[in-house]
């Protein structure tokens, strides 16, 4: 497929409109010189992830994204900003002043991750054809099937870590109290 | 669409959080760059669950597993950059040197 052809479908343009947001936005994520502006760029990223999620028929998924990560992840950011009295405002050294290694050794992984698709993509074909499921909604009920049916020790799995992180958090976050200030809860 | 721009978007935005990975120095900061990273990953899974297009959507299943575990690991690691800030007044990781030799 030429990047002429590529180009003409619709739906492309609509995943441009995602992705070059998306990756701008992921640039400031890691360049930004104010956290909280960080943050609200992750959102604008994983929005535009959600968008794209929905291209590819992968609706539940999507929602799930935005609930979780908008709704909680974000705000769970903000939160830890504040209480972390993380600098909020223009700040010069949230990142190291040598950022060179940093930068090539992304790089790296850019060059390594472009070559091995280039690579697999010749060896497998059928990485440049349409994508089957596109324009077909996955019914969210096979999700629900898969989750307790086949994967249904991995889900409680995940659901024991959720409750580990749960306690792990507030034990971790708690302040201890003084012996006197333990006295005086008991009072009150 | 095709199944590689796709896997492409997915390393542009894996070797973004890298980058940000190794050049932040603030805790949340670095935080902030796994989650591009986790963000990337979960792009892959989509796109290669709509290349297979399994009856089952094995794919959608991993992803909501690592979108669950990546709130599980955001809680886990700000109680930790909370309690380092009590503890050193700072949120910076080049000075939690503690256990360096």
């Amino acid at each position: 497929m030429t990047f002429s052809e590529w180009i003409a479908e619709p739906v492309n343009w609509a995943f441009l409109a995602m992705a070059i947001p998306m990756v701008l936005a992921a640039l400031r994520v890691v360049t930004s010189r104010n956290v909280v502006h960080a943050a609200l760029f992750l959102v604008l990223a994983l929005a535009a992830s959600a968008g794209l999620f929905i291209l590819l028929s992968a609706e539940f998924v999507a929602w799930v994204l935005v609930l979780v990560y908008i709704g909680a992840v974000v705000v769970l950011f903000l939160f830890g900003i504040m209480i972390t009295r993380a600098p909020i405002g223009r700040e010069t050294n949230l990142s190291h002043n040598t950022r060179w290694p940093a930068a090539a050794a992304a790089l790296g992984v850019f060059a390594v991750t472009f070559w091995l698709i280039n690579a697999v993509t010749e060896q497998m074909g059928g990485f440049g054809d349409p994508l089957p499921a596109v324009g077909r909604a996955t019914a969210t009920g096979i999700l629900g099937e898969g989750f307790i049916n086949r994967y249904l020790i991995p889900f409680e799995a995940v659901g024991f870590v959720l409750l580990a992180a749960l306690i792990g958090g507030i034990t971790l976050a708690r302040k201890d109290l003084t012996p006197a200030e333990e006295e005086e809860g008991a009072r009150v | 669409m095709i199944l590689s721009q796709f896997l492409v978007l997915g390393a542009l935005l894996f070797s973004i959080g890298v980058y940000g990975l190794l050049s932040r120095r603030n805790a949340v900061t670095v935080l902030l760059a796994v989650e591009l990273m986790l963000a990337a990953v979960n792009i892959n899974l989509i796109a290669f669950e709509a290349f297979w297009n399994t009856a089952a959507a094995h794919g959608q299943i991993f992803a909501i597993f690592v979108i669950t575990i990546a709130a599980a690991e955001v809680g886990i690691g700000l109680a930790i950059i909370l309690l380092v800030f009590r503890n050193r007044a700072s949120g910076n990781i080049d000075q939690l040197d503690l256990m360096r030799w």
